[in-house]
């Protein structure tokens, strides 16, 4: 299995180098769909040279980068290019061996499943064998690593693809089962933006449950929280104290949402990301990793100053949920959704900026659409993976009390 | 498009609100005079001057006897311990390239006020003055709010000041002191004016029509002897402005007061100790070969002023010869021979701002500083005030001279912080000699929230002049002069080393466009988001909140019922 990740990791970096020689490195990283006021490289490199003049690069309202993103690019400024690429090869690497250990839970946990009769009887084309889960791995490292939007990013050197590694690093350590690996770089990813705090939930879950202990038991549950919460606690108290400043995350509340809305109060936008933790962890408490992606896809969709690099992290988990597909019910519309809105964001974008023809609301129009097409995405592979769950406890071939086909609908 | 300019400064002055008292009140005195001088490119500059000084201790004492002195700037300055005020207002810009560089310099546009805290025990008021302040005894406390003491301004000159934004402190001014960044289009009112000595000739209809006009007030403390240890108050009260010859002369050089101010001199001011009118006739040589000045001037005055040497004929009013014959002075300037067409002279410094690149999203802001002396090199202190939608990067701050990298000697950024305070970028410059030296810095155009655009926000959005300060070398040695006997243009920055004298320029100001949204955008966006908000909470919902059924088709139904009814009456088979 070496071979074919170190195959897709040169063919990346290959990609990736030649984009940062040409003359389109500079055109993508002022790009506003691929760097935000928030992970602009422009905004590091004032930052540092502020603080070269001996100004605090935080009194300005131009850098909102974390202190810890000073201290690393200070002495590694000159190979910016190679630290985003290096970046991005361990993220690929980080969610390889993740969801390789995924894989074999998940094998794990329907073998347990098969031998205590949950399944329906007719259910074998929904078993998934291990012949079909081999190259799963090797397709996520590929999805993320081949992505234009990975690859924009990286081209870019948009700070998103830090935090992507980071969020990466946390998957892994859940998914080995170590609290405190996963606790520290929940905390470093929280501290850079504060939307990944979402994801102490799922983690928590997927913990609780690899140690075999029942989520419904408070008093467990209770003791395995304290110790991921003080961890995540101490964690950001010492880089408050050490680094002297939390990360700029008031500064979304001030400033106007570039891509959802010129709204000046985008408070309840912001609770969006907030809102549906709780609720998906009611439904979805047996099946964690599934929570996760769900919630960085929403993390994705309703942060303040989204970009590319967020969306490219959850859809590097399609291969993941590849047997949902014959569950999903709009996946060529909303294809077609994606890629047509991509195309348009530079059209719109020149004719509102520079040729004046168009005004803002093109742009505005073309976001929202975007957003809708990220909606529909992820409820379609939530209602899918819901559908084969039923399925896997009520059988596949079901009929109607008259014996017509049934059809299954929400109610 | 002139903004009616009042000149409501000259009418506190005149109404003098204080009574005749009867305790001895300080001494104070009043000095007007006007200065007319040809300007290179054929224009006409008149520059006048009132200044009142007041030997009082403002601050110490409870005063109350105001005669020369406003009261209204009298009780603003004890009241918020003022050390030093400037305020100008300017409609036009002062063309240096070829007008060369003027006495009274005030960006154009711009009201630029400058205040020192009194907190400060050091420092002199003006970087080359020959008087110093004196320590401070223990005083008030400045205002918490800065902004009150601005507002009272507003209502002494009937002015709409509406200035956003914290106060910014040069670091190369005096501890203390800062200036107002940025108060664009500040709109004035009118007044009358009473008519006596040289305000005679300020008719607002006249001033109006003039290619630049300036008006500013400055108070400032100065000494009255060489150890300092009383101060007097002194309110100088300046206009400068520049008469386009080709239009007010009908398209000959020649001028007259009439011509110029529709006006005459017809009698001095009763209050003013001195008055007099001063006219440039240097260039213009002594032989009445080329030109000739009615009526014959009785003295002349000889100094090097700015740094040349120049020659003034002097009108005195209050000399009871001048105007007793005809009982009104009308100076007149014709000209024997038409002037040749020669090119004016360079100044030594004059600078030219620009902003560069395309689209709504970044720009290139731009500073060409000339200097055109053949062999002597001088340092330029550059101060930039950038608002904050303009978002400068300083690490693509650039500055070249002849093609090479020039590295300024001292460079201080303050950073803008939004909606708060603007950029402040200061920066000692070399300039070599006859060199163009280039300061360039890109910026970022912001989006403002949609309540902060202006109603035409199409205009765009203006950016103050950059100030260049320098010490220019002069062509010729100048003597320290002596306060109160040299004329008023000399002493307003006094020269203490004769080599050099001190400009103060401002570069145009600037006109950029931000991107700017629709405004239909705020009900579009709040309908749309919600629907997309309310689209992803109605998926979730269902998902999270219900669960998987068989359908069981509907056996009855009142419709379908009824249906088959009416197809058994036909024979038909049933649904």
């Amino acid at each position: 299995m070496a071979a074919p990740l170190v195959l897709v990791l040169v063919v990346a970096v290959t990609v990736r180098a030649a984009l940062f020689r040409s003359s389109l490195a500079e055109f993508i990283s002022e790009r506003v769909e691929v760097v935000s006021p928030l992970s602009s490289w422009k905004r590091v490199v004032e930052g540092l040279s502020l603080l070269d003049l001996g100004v605090s690069p935080y009194s300005g309202a131009v850098f909102h980068e974390t202190p810890l993103i000073i201290y690393l690019f200070h002495f590694l400024i000159d190979y910016a290019e190679l630290v985003f690429m290096i970046t991005d090869a361990l993220t690929a690497i980080a969610l390889y061996f993740a969801i390789q250990d995924f894989n074999k839970v998940v094998f794990k946990k329907q073998k347990l499943l098969l031998e205590l009769d949950q399944y329906a009887p007719d259910v074998a084309e929904l078993i998934r064998t291990p012949m079909e889960m081999r190259y799963i791995p090797l397709k996520v490292a590929l999805f993320y690593l081949l992505n234009p939007y990975t690859i924009l990013s990286c081209v870019a050197k948009s700070t998103c693809a830090i935090n992507n590694t980071l969020i990466a690093f946390f998957i892994l350590t859940t998914i080995k089962g170590s609290a405190f690996l996963s606790a520290i770089f929940l905390a470093l990813a929280t501290y850079q933006s504060l939307y990944p705090l979402t994801l102490f939930v799922p983690g928590l879950l997927y913990l609780l449950q690899t140690r075999h202990i029942n989520p419904n038991s408070a008093a467990a549950v209770h003791t395995c929280e304290n110790e991921e919460q003080s961890l995540l606690d101490l964690f950001l108290g010492v880089c408050h104290d050490v680094c002297g400043k939390p990360s700029g995350n008031h500064l979304p509340l001030l400033l106007p949402s570039q891509l959802l809305g010129f709204h000046p109060r985008s408070l309840w936008l912001y609770i969006n990301v907030f809102f549906y933790t709780i609720p998906l962890a009611i439904k979805l408490k047996e099946h964690p990793i599934f929570f996760m992606f769900i919630q960085i896809a929403v993390i994705a969709i309703f942060k303040s100053y989204p970009t590319v690099g967020d969306v490219a992290l959850y859809m590097a988990f399609f291969p993941v949920w590849n047997h949902l597909y014959r569950f999903l019910r709009n996946i060529f519309v909303l294809t077609c959704i994606i890629i047509v809105c991509s195309l348009l964001f530079p059209v719109l974008w020149h004719l509102w900026i520079y040729a004046g023809s168009a005004n803002s609301n093109f742009f505005y129009a073309i976001t929202l659409t975007f957003n809708v097409g990220q909606i529909l995405l992820i409820s379609d592979y939530f209602y899918a993976f819901l559908r084969r769950e039923y399925y896997l406890t009520h059988g596949l071939y079901l009929t109607a009390k008259d014996g017509t086909e049934a059809m299954l609908v929400l109610k | 498009m002139a903004a009616a300019m009042p000149l409501a400064l000259l009418v506190l002055l005149l109404l003098g609100p204080g009574g005749w008292c009867l305790a001895e009140p300080p001494r104070d005195s009043l000095r007007e005079e006007l200065v007319i001088t040809p300007l290179p490119s054929g224009d006409v500059a008149a520059t006048f001057q009132f200044r009142t000084r007041w030997d009082s201790e403002l601050q110490r004492e409870g005063v109350s006897h105001y005669r020369l002195f406003p009261k209204a700037l009298g009780q603003l300055i004890s009241k918020y311990s003022l050390r030093e005020l400037h305020l100008s207002f300017t409609q036009g810009f002062w063309r240096t390239r070829y007008w060369g560089p003027p006495f009274l310099q005030a960006p154009s546009v711009w009201i630029n006020l400058g205040r020192s805290s009194v907190m400060s025990s050091q420092g002199s008021s003006a970087p080359l003055s020959t008087s110093s302040t004196p320590p401070t005894q223990s005083l008030p406390l400045p205002p918490s709010n800065p902004w009150v003491w601005p507002m009272t301004l507003t209502t002494t000159f009937c002015a709409m000041l509406c200035c956003r934004g914290r106060w910014s402190a040069p670091k190369t001014s005096p501890p203390g002191r800062s200036s107002c960044p940025v108060v664009p289009r500040a709109s004035l009112i009118s007044f009358h004016l009473l008519q006596a000595g040289l305000s005679v000739l300020l008719k607002a209809d006249r001033l109006f029509h003039t290619s630049y006009h300036s008006q500013a007030v400055h108070i400032r403390p100065v000494c009255r002897n060489a150890r300092c240890t009383s101060i007097s108050w002194e309110l100088r009260q300046t206009l400068s402005v520049v008469f386009d010859a080709f239009i007010t002369g009908q398209g000959k050089k020649d001028w007259s007061l009439f011509r110029m101010f529709s006006r005459t001199l017809t009698e001095p001011c009763p209050l003013a100790s001195e008055s007099r009118v001063y006219v440039d006739i240097t260039t213009y040589n002594q032989d009445n070969e080329t030109l000739e000045v009615h009526p014959p001037p009785t003295t002349t005055y000889q100094d090097v002023i700015l740094g040349t040497r120049k020659t003034y004929a002097i009108y005195d009013l209050l000399d009871t010869a001048m105007i007793n014959n005809s009982r009104n002075l009308n100076i007149q300037l014709k000209w024997k021979r038409p002037p040749e067409n020669e090119a004016p002279p360079v100044p030594f410094l004059h600078a030219q701002r620009y902003v560069s690149g395309y689209g709504l999203q970044k720009g290139e802001l731009s500073t060409l500083l000339y200097n055109t002396h053949p062999y002597r090199a001088f340092p330029v202190l550059l101060l930039d005030t950038v608002p904050w939608y303009l978002r400068l990067y300083v690490h693509t701050l650039t500055i070249t001279s002849k093609g090479k990298e020039n590295k300024p000697s001292y460079i201080h950024y303050q950073p803008a912080q939004d909606r708060l305070q603007p950029h402040l970028l200061e920066m000692l410059i070399q300039l070599p000699a006859n060199s163009v030296t280039k300061v360039s810095i890109q910026f970022e155009r912001a989006l403002l929230k949609w309540t902060e655009y202006t109603p035409d926000p199409n205009h765009g959005f203006y950016v103050s002049p950059s100030v260049l300060s320098a010490l220019v070398p002069s062509m010729v040695a100048a003597k320290p002069v002596d306060w109160e006997e040299s004329p008023l243009f000399n002493s307003l920055f006094p020269v203490s080393d004769g080599s050099n004298y001190f400009v103060r320029l401002y570069t145009e100001p600037l006109l950029v466009n931000l991107p700017t949204p629709d405004f239909s955008m705020p009900y579009n966006v709040i309908c749309l988001t919600c629907t997309v908000v309310a689209v992803c909470y109605g998926s979730f919902y269902n998902l999270l909140t219900r669960t998987f059924h068989i359908e069981e088709p509907r056996t009855g139904g009142l419709a379908k019922r009824l249906a088959n009814l009416i197809r058994r009456a036909r024979g038909v088979p049933p649904l």
